[in-house]
């Protein structure tokens, strides 16, 4: 099955159980280095000027923002669609590598299921920001009212979205919390600071790893799995329908549901990618967090990478096959040519064309490069949603409502807010919790190693 | 504490007839729950409801922001004929010095909200101009002058009235000479006051200003027929019209009076299938120049060369006498042919303010027969009687120091006369000065004494637009401010204690009243009062003769040099007109409607200008000295000329329109006795600086697609519904899966003619009028965030050196399959059971998303609290500009969706009275606020449902199509293909 020859040991440096628990508690019991406060200062410094920026949004009004009467839509709906690709990593990672049976996830799915987390928080703040009355938002909530009743409107895909989005935070949620318990309380067991000893305890939720608790334990993944599992499809499915029910050129296709699925795994890997080198570097997680890892990551990416990149030829066909003028000239005239050239042509390069470097087994080895190729892969994604949500409206159907979208501060100042939220996050996480599922891990130590065959 | 909550309870119990001592105890078990005690006892578990349910409330209370408590004051005595929640409406009439229209004033609790044009009155129908609509906001505006001042200390008018007379006297009496500055005076009352008022003092002078003048018209008719008038142009009875620099459909003269007559030639679903052919020279691209069939650029230094060499070819062909003059440089026979085969049925005409050009196209119009089915001399427009050189005079005069008094009324010369230091020299050398106006302006507090008059609609008037068709003012609502009106003033400084109001009475008994068929004075003046207008017969005077010696005079004397440099036009603006609006914020917003921006005057130059010195968009040009612009590069400016927009710069002003853009009056020069509307440079200069123009639209193509449908008559004649192709071949796609929806009592709809709209704005304003739109400023508008609920685009196509151009008024289309309804979560935008898109706006959380499905893109959003909010200080900011605001229609709040909802409010409020009334609706019966505004009948609103409804007649027309048809989204607003006349080019 496992060929040892071929693929190397999971987990490197033939750790022991004991030793294993010991490397990744350690980095919550030693006060962080310098590079960590510095980072969570600067993570706090962008969650601040984000939280200035929601501020003069909620207290003045949308208005702040650089959207328009044509263009209603702008970054903020373009970061929502990011984070909420970000926000696949985890649960993707955890469910279709559990149910392909990769074990090799267990080194990285802790981290990535809480990059979900923070991620799905951080794109959960842009559609209710966005609400023109954010203090009527419970209006979006189904409930029985004595307002007629007044009921939701169904058909509507952000009613969806809210749905699809507050189903999926919750399961990821969780998914990732009850994930920890046996870690969690293996650190209860192991501090000695009193302090720690009761918080963890209290997160613990009373584990003792008995056999019983072991297998409710692994049952209660596999559902969480089981239901996570439809969740990852079903969420971005959902915000692609966002676009897909609309009727502007560029929106109105059919490709979008799994077009917007793939990019969201996409741009969530390759964040995953992104922490991942730096984890494994800051850390010295390498024993654990082997090349191996990076390199498989790597395989996935460059395979999405041509997913993508016909994706993007497809749509370029059929706008010129249906013969519709409007999606004509917004992909002809507006998005290969025009205004937004920059945005386009930086989404090719950077989610369809750099990628292609991880056909090489150095690139795929290089930290460098995979931080260089993770990035840009996060910044094309960025620009592809830019360039679906802008292009599009801005010149539509009538050209005297075309207009020229530009973002302001306060536009920013909410992105590099949920970037900063997103940073201290994922610091606090480093910090409080085991960047590795410790339990997990101890259970593929084995696999590959010497000592099995 | 408690006696005191009691006191009121007690009264309503005994009121009630209850047992008080069961409520007593009832309130005391209630009250205990407050009592200090029962905080310190702590809680049971009994009473953790309780006081969780208290700490709740308390906490809401508590935390929720206070709103403010605003008062409505009920009458104490209710007048009889109002009821709270119905409209009045008065008849009235407008007319400020520039611009009359016969109109009704919609009142609601005593504030008049809205104008209306008065079908009764012939002269302009139910059309209106946008300044019309427009004027309501001004009655509410912070700006006007609230009390008389005396050196600029505020006094009461008993003070002011005593001193102004004995100064009177003191003048009169040493001989002095006194002088009446007045705008142009409509009102014949008025001017038989002024008169006697005049007769009063030994030297005095009546002179009449308008800052726009129409003098050289008023002239040359004086020379040419001996009557000093500007006749009436009856578009009605032409088949040509050749146009220059004359922008009837705009500006010139009265575009309200004229769009109807024009437009009512412009049809040609009659029976010849005939229309009107009309063709316009100009420099800058104008309102008329845009609805021309062919337009063709000249330079305002061509247009005497044209017109002799035109004059000649017409006389070569009609025996007339034929003068030496250069050639102009296009062959104009083929124009004076198409002119001659439609002898006595053609206009030529002029807009440039010299009389020689006026004499000269009198004499064409001689020779082409057009006096006086086309143009009467009789039934004249009064609407300016200004003669240049009288003020010019005056001036002169005031400067000399032989005007020992000045008194000024509804004028503003310091602003919009060309020399105004000048002016200002010479009001300094006066003895005693008196202004009289409305608004803050330049002029004010230059004066010693300032006698503010009442807004039109405070004030008691009649007017003459027309010779023998009279119209009547009334107050609609008691002066909100110590404000008297200009002939209160004159009858008190007269001595006379009688009011205007019964002055004006009496003038109509002796005047008007014999000539009326009624017996009882009375009854002839409620009927006159309640319709607003009376007409009667004019004895007609004895035809004209044309005294030739004028135009001989002209022709030979004619040497015309033409400029290499750079003409500057000045011309009035569509929005602001003289300026005397320009304090109104919706007209300051009110996109110009060829440009297609506002806040702001530009220098329209060319496109191939643009390139050569090197514009862009906003670039600001160096014209003159102090006169530096954003270039607005104009397709179909005339190389060479560039046009720049009156009625901005204002320095002493309300805050809408203070330091907005540049004055230009300063730069009319006086020549050859006229105001010279324009001069000319060498070259403007680039200053390499670029500032944001607050533009509606920023792109003029259609791109090829079928937005604006067109045709020519000649393909008209053949194929009706030629230049609508493309609505069958949709049609015939049109499937569904849904079964149809039914509508089974009303299904609103809406027809425009593209034909028809001239795109003079005038919908505009009404709907924002009659849907409380709210202002945004320039800065809102450049980020694009305009709330127009009706727009008009424009467009152009073929050669952009000279453009053809579309309008298209864009409202809500009221789609049946509407795009925006099934993507709203809270279904906060729905569709009616009468087809109507509906927009609920306490459900709207804001989400945008409709704005972003509506493939016409007419959602409006209000990205900031435009209500009482001192970063939009216009006039939802004030209560007094609030008063302007519609009762019916709900003012929206921040964050919330909103568009055009076919006046709803409207609907309702007619089909109510049908309902009361137990009938039917009738068609027309109810008009939204666009169609009834519009003077070219282009709009037209009804029941779908009504085979015989005019908009189902239109609905089944050839020419009609649907916008954006092939997305399927069935609309309810139909447009009809434009077509433009080719005929008659090739004779």
């Amino acid at each position: 099955m496992y060929n040892r020859k071929i693929r190397g040991p999971l987990i490197e440096g033939n750790k022991t159980l004991g030793q294993i628990t010991e490397e990744i508690i350690n980095p919550l019991d030693v006060r962080p280095g310098l590079w960590w406060t510095i980072a969570f200062g600067i993570a706090s410094a962008a969650a601040l000027f984000g939280g200035y920026a929601i501020y003069i949004t909620v207290n003045k009004g949308i208005g702040t923002w650089g959207v328009n009467n044509s263009v209603a839509w702008g970054w903020e709906i373009v970061n929502f669609v990011w984070w909420i690709g970000i926000g696949h990593a985890g649960t993707a990672f955890s469910i279709f590598l559990l149910i392909l049976r990769q074990r090799w996830r267990t080194s990285i799915n802790r981290a990535a299921e809480a990059m979900t987390v923070f991620a799905v928080i951080s794109a959960a703040l842009f559609p209710a920001l966005h609400m023109g009355r954010i203090w009527l938002a419970f209006y979006i909530f189904p409930y029985p009212n004595t307002r007629g009743p007044l009921w939701v409107n169904f058909n509507s895909p952000l009613f969806w979205d809210f749905t699809a989005i507050t189903a999926y935070l919750l399961i990821s949620v969780s998914f990732w919390y009850l994930g920890m318990l046996p870690d969690l309380a293996t650190i209860r067991d192991k501090t000695a600071s009193r302090l720690r000893k009761t918080l963890y305890g209290f997160f613990s939720l009373g584990w003792t790893g008995s056999s019983r608790h072991w297998i409710r334990y692994e049952s209660l993944s596999f559902i969480l799995g089981g239901i996570a599992a439809v969740l990852v499809v079903s969420v971005h499915s959902i915000v692609a329908t966002d676009f897909a029910v609309g009727i502007e050129p560029g929106w109105h296709t059919t490709i979008f549901p799994p077009f917007f699925v793939v990019g969201a795994i996409f741009s969530g890997f390759a964040m995953v990618m992104t922490l991942m080198v730096l984890i494994r570097r800051i850390y010295k997680l390498t024993d654990y967090i082997t090349d191996n890892h990076m390199d498989a990551i790597a395989r996935i990416l460059v395979f999405i990478s041509l997913i993508m990149g016909t994706a993007y030829l497809t749509e370029i066909f059929i706008a010129w096959y249906s013969g519709n003028q409007y999606e004509m000239f917004t992909f002809f005239r507006n998005r290969i040519t025009g205004d937004y050239t920059i945005q386009f042509w930086g989404m090719i390069v950077c989610n369809a064309l750099i990628p292609q470097l991880f056909w090489f087994r150095k690139m795929r080895r290089n930290w460098k490069w995979l931080l260089f190729v993770s990035l840009s892969i996060n910044v094309g994604m960025w620009l592809e949603r830019y360039n679906i949500v802008v292009t599009s409206l801005s010149k539509d159907f009538l050209p005297s409502n075309w207009v020229s979208y530009t973002p302001t501060i306060i536009d920013i100042g909410v992105f590099a807010g949920t970037l900063g939220l997103f940073g201290v996050g994922v610091l606090l996480f480093m910090r409080y919790i085991p960047m590795l599922a410790i339990s997990e891990l101890k259970g593929v130590v084995h696999i590959g190693n010497k000592t099995e065959d | 504490m408690k006696t005191d909550r009691k006191n009121p309870k007690e009264s309503e119990n005994l009121a009630r007839g209850e047992n008080e001592n069961t409520s007593e105890s009832n309130n005391n078990r209630l009250l205990d729950l407050f009592e200090v005690d029962f905080v310190r006892q702590g809680t049971s578990r009994r009473d953790f409801l309780k006081v969780l349910g208290f700490s709740f409330a308390s906490a809401a209370v508590l935390a929720s922001c206070k709103r403010p408590v605003l008062k409505a004051l009920p009458y104490i005595i209710q007048p009889p004929e109002l009821t709270p929640g119905q409209a009045l409406y008065y008849a009235s009439s407008y007319y400020d010095g520039h611009e009359y229209s016969g109109i009704l004033v919609k009142t609601r609790d005593g504030r008049p909200i809205k104008i209306e044009g008065n079908a009764l009155c012939s002269f302009n129908k139910e059309g209106t101009t946008a300044r019309v609509q427009a004027s309501v906001l001004s009655l509410y505006d912070d700006a006007r002058l609230k009390s008389p001042t005396e050196d600029n200390l505020p006094v009461s008018w008993e003070i002011i009235d005593k001193k102004i007379t004995s100064e009177l006297t003191r003048i009169n009496s040493t001989g002095g000479e006194i002088v009446l500055l007045t705008s142009s005076i409509l009102s014949p009352s008025t001017a038989k006051l002024i008169n006697e008022f005049g007769a009063r003092f030994k030297n005095f002078k009546w002179v009449q200003y308008d800052a726009i003048s129409y003098s050289a018209v008023l002239e040359a008719n004086s020379i040419c027929f001996g009557r000093q008038v500007i006749p009436d142009y009856h578009f009605r009875n032409t088949s040509v019209v050749v146009s220059i620099n004359a922008d009837f459909l705009g500006t010139w003269v009265s575009p309200v009076h004229f769009i109807p007559d024009y437009i009512s030639r412009r049809k040609p679903d009659n029976e010849e299938k005939d229309m009107l052919l009309h063709i316009h020279f100009e420099s800058g691209m104008s309102l008329t120049g845009a609805n021309a069939d062919i337009r063709k650029k000249i330079k305002p230094s061509e247009e005497k060369i044209l017109l002799i060499d035109l004059y000649n070819k017409i006389a070569e062909k009609t025996g007339g006498e034929i003068f030496p003059g250069v050639p102009y440089r296009e062959d104009l026979s083929e124009l004076a042919g198409n002119l001659i085969e439609s002898k006595g049925k053609a206009i030529v005409l002029s807009g440039t303010n010299n009389v020689d050009i006026q004499i000269i196209v009198n004499g064409i119009n001689l020779l082409l027969g057009s006096y006086t089915e086309c143009i009467d001399l009789n039934n004249s427009l009064n609407i300016a009687s200004g003669i240049d050189s009288n003020m010019e005079n005056l001036v002169n005069e005031l400067n000399n120091g032989t005007v020992n008094a000045l008194i000024m009324y509804n004028v503003n010369p310091v602003y919009d006369y060309p020399d105004s230091n000048k002016f200002l020299a010479g009001i300094k050398k006066t003895e005693l000065t008196i202004n009289m106006t409305v608004s803050l302006n330049e002029t004010v507090g230059r004066c010693k004494y300032e006698c503010p008059v009442h807004h039109y609609l405070e004030l008691w008037d009649d007017s003459e637009i027309i010779p023998g068709q009279l119209s009547l003012s009334q107050p609609c609502i008691n002066p909100i401010f110590d404000t008297r009106s200009f002939q209160d003033s004159l009858l008190k400084w007269t001595g006379k204690s009688t009011p205007y109001h019964n002055y004006l009475i009496s003038n109509w008994e002796k005047t008007y009243y014999p000539h009326s068929a009624f017996s009882d004075f009375r009854k002839f003046w409620n009927e006159s009062l309640g319709n607003g207008i009376f007409s009667y017969k004019v004895p007609e005077r004895n035809s004209f003769n044309f005294n030739k010696e004028g135009l001989n005079k002209v022709m030979k004397s004619s040497s015309n040099v033409l400029s290499n440099g750079y003409e500057i036009i000045i011309s009035e603006s569509v929005s602001l007109g003289t300026g005397l609006h320009a304090n109104n914020p919706w007209l300051m917003e009110l996109p110009d409607p060829i440009s297609r921006q506002c806040w702001e005057n530009v220098a329209a130059v060319s496109l191939t200008d643009a390139k050569k010195l090197g514009l862009q968009m906003g670039s600001l040009v160096k014209i003159a000295d102090g006169l530096i612009l954003p270039a607005f590069i104009q397709p179909g400016q005339t190389e060479g000329t560039i046009s720049v927009s009156l009625g901005y710069g204002h320095t002493n002003s309300g805050p809408v329109c203070k330091n907005i853009g540049v004055n230009m009056y300063p730069f009319v020069r006086i020549s050859e006795r006229n105001k010279m509307y324009g001069f000319s440079i060498d070259k403007p200069d680039n200053t390499l600086k670029r500032k944001q123009l607050a533009l509606t639209q920023e792109h003029y193509s259609m791109e090829g697609r079928p937005i604006v449908r067109e045709t020519v008559l000649s393909k008209y004649k053949k194929d009706p519904s030629s230049g609508n192709e493309f609505h069958k071949e949709f049609e015939s796609t049109h499937k569904t899966l849904y079964p149809d929806v039914k509508y089974d009592g009303f299904r609103w709809g809406l027809s425009i003619d593209l034909n028809s709209c001239v795109g003079c704005n005038s919908c505009v304003i009404a709907c924002q009028a009659e849907n409380n739109i709210p202002v945004v400023g320039k800065n809102e508008v450049i980020r694009r965030r305009i709330m127009h609920w009706i727009k008009i685009d424009r467009y152009y196509s073929d050669n952009p050196d000279n453009p053809l151009v579309y309008f298209q008024p864009l409202v809500c289309q009221h789609c049946d399959n509407a795009p925006c309804e099934n993507v709203c979560p809270v279904s906060a935008t729905n569709h009616s059971s009468e087809g109507l898109n509906q927009m609920t706006y306490n459900r709207c959380v804001g989400t945008k998303y409709c704005i972003n499905n509506c493939p016409y893109k007419v959602r409006r959003f209000n990205w900031y609290r435009y209500t009482n909010n001192k970063a939009f200080d216009f006039n939802t900011a004030s209560d007094l500009g609030k008063m302007v605001l519609n009762p019916d229609v709900t003012v929206r709040e921040r964050g919330v969706v909103e568009k055009c909802s076919l006046c709803v409010q409207r609907i309702q409020e007619k089909k109510l009275q049908a309902k009361l009334e137990n009938r039917r609706l009738k068609d027309y019966e109810i008009k939204t606020a666009c169609m009834q505004a519009c003077p070219s009948g282009a709009i037209v609103f009804g029941n779908l449902n009504d085979r015989n409804s005019k908009v189902s007649r239109l609905f089944t027309d050839p020419r009609k199509y649907a916008l954006l048809e092939e997305l399927h989204t069935l609309p309810s607003v139909g447009y009809l293909t434009k077509i433009r006349n080719d005929e008659k080019l090739n004779t």
